[in-house]
């Protein structure tokens, strides 16, 4: 059985409003960044292709497969729009 | 003389002629900026006003990264971001470059705006007069939220 561990998720923008929050702690058995964002998708419809995405953990940008750990800090990033 | 990160996120409107003045004068023989301002128009719709959000803590990192690859060629470099709700034709970005010469002055001060845009998490979630608004970037990977009934701009509190 897979691990419950508790992820520091953070949402911006079109993540944000679509979850309605740009903080929570999160209980997930997800053990990949792509884990996370199909339990957190899922949650609150996130209808995002993915490919067009990146995950972020513990503020450096990693690959969907990197392993999340307990504590971590998950954000998910759309492309980015300044300048 | 104020002392600033090269690169800087704010949250108030920017005073382009202080942010020039900040600019060391020693040596210099060229200075190039840029403002990326609000247009009030993008893909035939009419853009009533924006907004910018970032993801603080890697922009700035980020974008002090990107200035510092910069000022190895120049005398200096700074780039200024708003975060927010911005109105049509205010300035979203500033960027300030002198040099000893204008090649570099100008090449950097390209450099910079490019690599922002390409590397710096900033999200920017455009407001139109018909009351919609849509996160720029997105595509066609989610439809644009429409309001049932046109909503005026307005500054939140």
């Amino acid at each position: 059985m897979a691990t419950q561990k508790t992820l520091q998720m953070q949402y911006f923008a079109a993540f944000r409003e679509a979850a309605g929050r740009s903080a929570e702690e999160l209980k997930s058995a997800a053990s990949t960044a792509a884990e996370v964002y199909d339990e957190v998708a899922l949650r609150y419809g996130f209808a995002f292709d993915r490919s067009i995405l990146r995950a972020v953990v513990n503020d450096v940008i990693v690959p969907w497969t990197a392993e999340v750990r307990d504590g971590d800090t998950v954000v998910f990033l759309s492309p980015f729009a300044g300048g | 003389m104020d002392t600033y990160e090269p690169f800087e996120l704010s949250d108030k409107p920017l005073h382009v002629a202080e942010l020039a003045a900040s600019l060391p004068v020693s040596h210099v023989g060229a200075f190039v900026s840029f403002e990326g301002r609000v247009r009030d128009t993008n893909e035939s719709r009419t853009v009533v006003g924006l907004e910018y959000e970032a993801y603080l803590k890697l922009s700035l990192a980020e974008g002090n990264t990107i200035l510092r690859e910069a000022q190895a060629n120049v005398i200096a470099a700074r780039c200024v971001h708003r975060v927010g709700r911005l109105v049509v034709g205010e300035v979203a970005i500033w960027i300030g470059v002198t040099a000893t010469h204008r090649e570099e002055a100008f090449r950097t001060c390209r450099y910079i705006i490019d690599e922002v845009k390409r590397r710096v998490p900033i999200w920017k979630k455009e407001h139109y007069r018909d009351g919609s608004s849509e996160w720029i970037g997105l595509g066609d990977s989610r439809a644009s939220e429409r309001s049932p009934t046109p909503a005026p701009f307005t500054r939140r509190s």
